[in-house]
């Protein structure tokens, strides 16, 4: 068994019109020290999906279904008490944007401290020994100086890497970071990422990175998830997928990136744009945007219109496709059976 | 000609009501139980007040009809009543039920009329400091933050003080209502300065006011025509406030004796004359005109409040 | 920390400057010292000497520059109705004024800080939704009828009997619904000296039954303010990242809720409320008024009514000095408790 295990979560936001789904049936695992990418455009649940896993998704959101296990225990069925201990203890967290992550009035010596704290019976000397040992390991410049200063006295990089050495400080089993370099200078994001990279590599962290940066998932994972609209529609071991999409739309996101195009012609775009979450068409998700609802031969793939797809095994990869799994011509796998 | 304009006016007008129809203001005024009995009350109240010549039993302001022997006369569910005098009377025997929709009058006049002053000079100083920037802007903004610091009411005291000690009390009592509009629009102005100044900030740095420019527009023109349109709901959530203000306000002076004469009474000064007599057990000469200001004032406090709720992009995060 | 220090002072003598300005305008237009000093029968030439002799003649600038020199001397001549040093008026009637204004202050604070955080945590409990409709309330209650009510409840009584007197429930509940009445609501009864010509209120259990419906009108004017103040700005830093960052890390509700949030919730309420807490000076006018509470307030409007220049002169330069200490103060403390505030005038 996995380390961390999700089946067919369900996550959605009570609003006043009713429910909107916001993730649905979504299914991973991930193994100890293993990297794993999620990847999609903006609104596509990959923040809500690694929000739920610690069940700190923002008010009107709850977690309606499915399961969560980490290392033998129910998550969704933890008590408030239960989920703080494995919060930032066996589980960590980095957030995208370093300049709203770390409290303004707080030093960063006190919000790594509470942090030991919070979990474990050490002394305030002994809690800063540890943390001046997490910031000389993220490579901060006169780390020491650092623990007796605010937050505003460092630059964006600073405190990103001031953020991973918290995310370190318990030794976690697995740190989920939700885009982190996304909102720093392009020539620190190679240096951060690199950093988390071996940080991670070195200490058999397992490491959940949620992107858009499909280079940076290349980079850095070992196996990935593509998310459209709520769902998982294709996962598998990241090589693969980069190299030999299979559902349509993964395929329209690596003929997006710039070094897929042609000299001097357009980028490829994909048509259209995702729909909303509370308007979703029917059938597959991805269909209005799709060029493969009409087959080869010019006749209509009902299916993608009427049925919800489900997962097809191709190689060493799944994929939620009707024109994969009928070009494919498996046997289709029920979700529950997806681990 | 004019047939053409005519018939082209009416067309953004049906538009405008539609649109106002379609509107997230109106959708959440109709799911808003306390913003509808808010608007219910503050209109009945405007049209009680309005309409006092013709609702009052009686007119207040003309000595013949005030019968002294009626004095302190207990409201109707007090034993000891006249049924003619429903709210009782005050302690010179006037209805107090006429006493009160007069009153509400003057208030109410009092209120908009300074808020409609504090708005000119307000959104004027406002715009002036936000769009010419500079030493205009330093002096207009130190300005409004001393006021500020010296809170409103006391600038308002202060001047009515000065203004009664200048002309002599007889000379105030018969200007009292334009006066205390002066004095309450001039204390309450950097209210609005400081909120249209700052939408100012904000919108100018706006790509649409640098393509005006760019295309050869006055000054004079991207202020009117293209910033202060922006700025109009921050304006219109101030004013709310700033009417239950202004009458809390005159209340405030007339009961100090700087606002308006017994003779001629708002309900702050109702307040005040109905307070000597509160010792001696004749507490609705004063509580009764209370209670009517502060239904008054907090109605519009309820819609001010739901207005903000629902026009303040902050807020309205969904 | 000096040149914050010096930036501040420079702003303090130039709100100063202005309100000097506006006082000497005050008794330079209103007064007519010579007037009240001889009265009508004196002759015109006689007057003219005086004038002369006083030097209110001079030239606006000379004029001013005297009254400057003396103003900063804390001497702004004879108060026309009592016969002394306006100062002195002013500083027997000033500990009065500075009680109720603690007081107030101190209601304030107590109950607005746990009222405000805790309609932040819980907005959606009754309890949350009770405080809030209290508040708006409140807001509309303007202060002299707030301590009207108050005296005609616990000063005069209330007796009532909407309920059935002859059953028990009934005779119980309209016992319930009165009140004797009884609390002292005119004066401030007999202060303890405690220093120099300061009586105080707080030495003598008495002293403080005299103090507390004042105290209590005076605080309800700025206390729905600032409960929801507090409430609207907790709000929003629940909101924020290191908010959920902090969630994130496993640390508790409690910590997060009173030191994360608490602390950055506070420092947009010092200054608001540092400034408001200052107006407070303004309220005290109507409330002493009410109470006949002999303080600043009281002896303004008196000074106000009888046209005692010199003292509302002196009055309106004090209150200014105490506005302008108040606002320093508040943004001392903003700078110390804020860590991006480096105390050199200008935000990092």
């Amino acid at each position: 068994m996995a380390l961390l295990d999700v089946t067919n979560l369900d996550v959605r936001f009570a609003l006043r019109r009713g429910d909107v789904q916001a993730l649905r049936d979504v299914c991973f695992s991930l193994e100890r020290g293993e990297r794993l990418g999620i990847v999609g455009e903006s609104g596509a649940g990959k923040s809500v999906a690694a929000f739920s896993l610690l069940n700190l998704i923002a008010k009107p959101g709850y977690i309606a279904g499915g399961s969560i296990h980490f290392d033998g225990q129910e998550l969704t069925a933890m008590s408030d008490r239960g989920l703080r201990h494995v919060r930032g203890h066996r589980m960590s967290m980095i957030f995208q944007d370093p300049m709203m992550t770390l409290n303004p009035v707080l030093t960063i010596g006190e919000q790594m401290v509470e942090c030991l704290k919070a979990h474990r019976r050490i002394s305030t000397k002994e809690a800063r020994a540890i943390s001046l040992r997490k910031l000389e390991q993220v490579q901060i410049p006169s780390p020491s100086a650092r623990l007796d200063q605010y937050p505003h006295e460092l630059s964006g990089g600073m405190r990103q890497r001031v953020i991973i050495a918290i995310a370190l400080l318990l030794d976690p089993d697995i740190i989920i970071a939700d885009e982190p370099t996304t909102a720093l200078d392009v020539t620190i994001q190679a240096e951060i990422m690199a950093l988390l990279l071996e940080l991670c590599e070195k200490h058999n962290v397992g490491l959940i990175l949620i992107t858009h940066d499909l280079g940076v998932v290349s980079q850095v994972t070992q196996r990935m998830l593509v998310m459209y609209a709520g769902r998982v529609i294709e996962q598998g071991p990241t090589r693969e997928i980069i190299n030999d999409p299979q559902h349509p739309y993964t395929q329209g996101l690596i003929n997006a990136l710039p070094q897929m195009a042609t000299p001097g012609a357009r980028l490829n775009q994909i048509p259209g744009s995702m729909p909303s979450l509370d308007n979703l068409p029917s059938g597959c998700a991805f269909h209005p945007r799709c060029g493969f609802v009409a087959r080869a031969d010019g006749s209509t793939r009902h299916a993608c219109t009427d049925e919800v797809p489900d997962f097809v095994t191709s190689g060493n990869c799944r994929v939620a496709c009707h024109m994969v799994a009928e070009m494919l011509d498996r046997e289709r796998i029920p979700a529950e059976e997806i681990r | 000609m004019t047939t053409t304009n005519s018939s082209m006016a009416a067309a953004p007008v049906a538009s405008r009501w539609s649109r106002f129809r379609g509107s997230y203001l109106l959708y959440s005024f109709k799911r808003d139980p306390v913003a509808q009995l808010s608007l219910l009350v503050f209109i009945v109240l405007v049209g009680v007040a309005v309409l006092a010549p013709w609702l009052a039993p009686m007119d207040p302001y003309d000595l013949a009809q005030i019968d002294i022997l009626a004095s302190e006369l207990p409201p109707f569910w007090i034993d000891g009543s006249d049924p003619a005098y429903v709210m009782g009377t005050d302690a010179q025997g006037r209805d107090l039920l006429s006493t009160i929709l007069y009153g509400a009058r003057v208030s109410l006049i009092i209120g908009f009329g300074a808020v409609a002053l504090q708005a000119l000079l307000g959104v004027s100083f406002g715009l002036l400091a936000g769009y010419l920037g500079g030493r205009v802007d330093a002096f207009l903004m130190r300005l409004a933050d001393i006021q500020l610091s010296f809170s409103t009411l006391m600038v308002a005291i202060v001047v009515g003080a000065l203004v009664k000690a200048a002309f002599g009390g007889a000379t105030y009592s018969d200007y009292a209502v334009p006066l205390l509009v002066l004095i309450i629009g001039l204390a309450e102005w950097p209210q609005y300065a400081r909120t249209v100044r700052a939408s100012v900030l904000a919108e100018r740095s706006k790509e649409y006011v640098d393509a005006a420019r760019v295309m050869g527009f006055s000054s004079r023109r991207i202020m009117f025509r293209h910033i202060l349109p922006n700025t109009l709901s921050p304006i219109f959530v101030i004013s709310t406030v700033q009417v239950a203000n202004a009458i809390i306000s005159e209340a405030a002076l007339s009961f100090l004796g700087l606002g308006m004469p017994e003779t001629h009474p708002s309900l702050g000064s109702l307040i005040k004359s109905g307070f000597d007599y509160i010792q001696s057990g004749s507490w609705w000469i004063t509580l009764i005109p209370g209670a009517m200001l502060v239904i008054l004032v907090l109605v519009i406090n309820l819609l001010g409040d739901w207005l903000r709720d629902v026009l303040n992009p902050r807020l309205y995060k969904g | 920390m000096i040149a914050f220090l010096i930036k501040r002072l420079y702003h303090a003598l130039l709100v100063m400057f202005v309100i000097s300005i506006i006082a000497f305008a005050i008794q330079d237009n209103l007064g007519d010292p010579i007037q009240q000093m001889v009265g009508q029968s004196v002759p015109e030439s006689e007057r003219e000497a005086l004038r002369e002799e006083l030097g209110l003649n001079d030239p606006f600038l000379v004029q001013y520059l005297r009254f400057a020199g003396n103003a900063v001397q804390f001497d702004f001549g004879y108060s026309y109705t009592f016969n002394q040093p306006t100062t002195e008026v002013i500083m027997r009637h000033l500990p009065a004024t500075l009680e109720l204004v603690a007081a107030s202050t101190f209601l304030i604070i107590a109950l607005s800080v746990p009222i405000g955080v805790y309609s932040a945590i819980r907005p959606r409990a009754w309890l949350s939704r009770f405080f809030m409709g209290v508040s708006i309330v409140g807001i509309s209650i303007p202060v002299f009828l707030t301590a009207i009510v108050l005296i005609q409840i616990f000063a005069i009584g209330v007796s009532v009997a909407p309920f059935p007197a002859d059953t028990g429930w009934g005779a119980w509940l309209n016992e319930a619904l009165s009140t004797d009445g009884g609390m002292p609501a005119y004066g401030r009864g007999d202060p303890v000296n405690v220093f120099g010509t300061w009586d105080s209120n707080f030495a003598s259990l008495e002293g403080l039954t005299y103090l507390v419906l004042p105290a209590v009108s005076l605080a309800s004017i700025m206390l729905p303010l600032f409960i929801r103040l507090i409430r609207a700005e907790m709000l929003e830093v629940l909101q924020s990242e290191y908010v959920k960052f902090a969630r994130a890390k496993g640390i508790s509700l409690r910590r997060i809720y009173f030191i994360h949030a608490l602390k950055n919730t506070m420092l947009p309420v010092i200054t608001v409320g540092g400034v408001q807490i200052g107006t407070l000076v303004a309220y005290t006018i109507l409330t002493e008024t009410v109470f006949q509470w002999p303080g600043m307030g009281l002896m303004f409007l008196n000074a106000i009514q009888r046209s005692d220049v010199p003292l509302i002169v002196t009055y309106l330069m004090i209150v200014g000095l105490i506005f302008v200490i108040t606002n320093t103060l508040v943004d001392l403390i903003y700078g110390l408790v804020n860590p991006t505030v480096k105390l050199t005038g200008k935000p990092a």
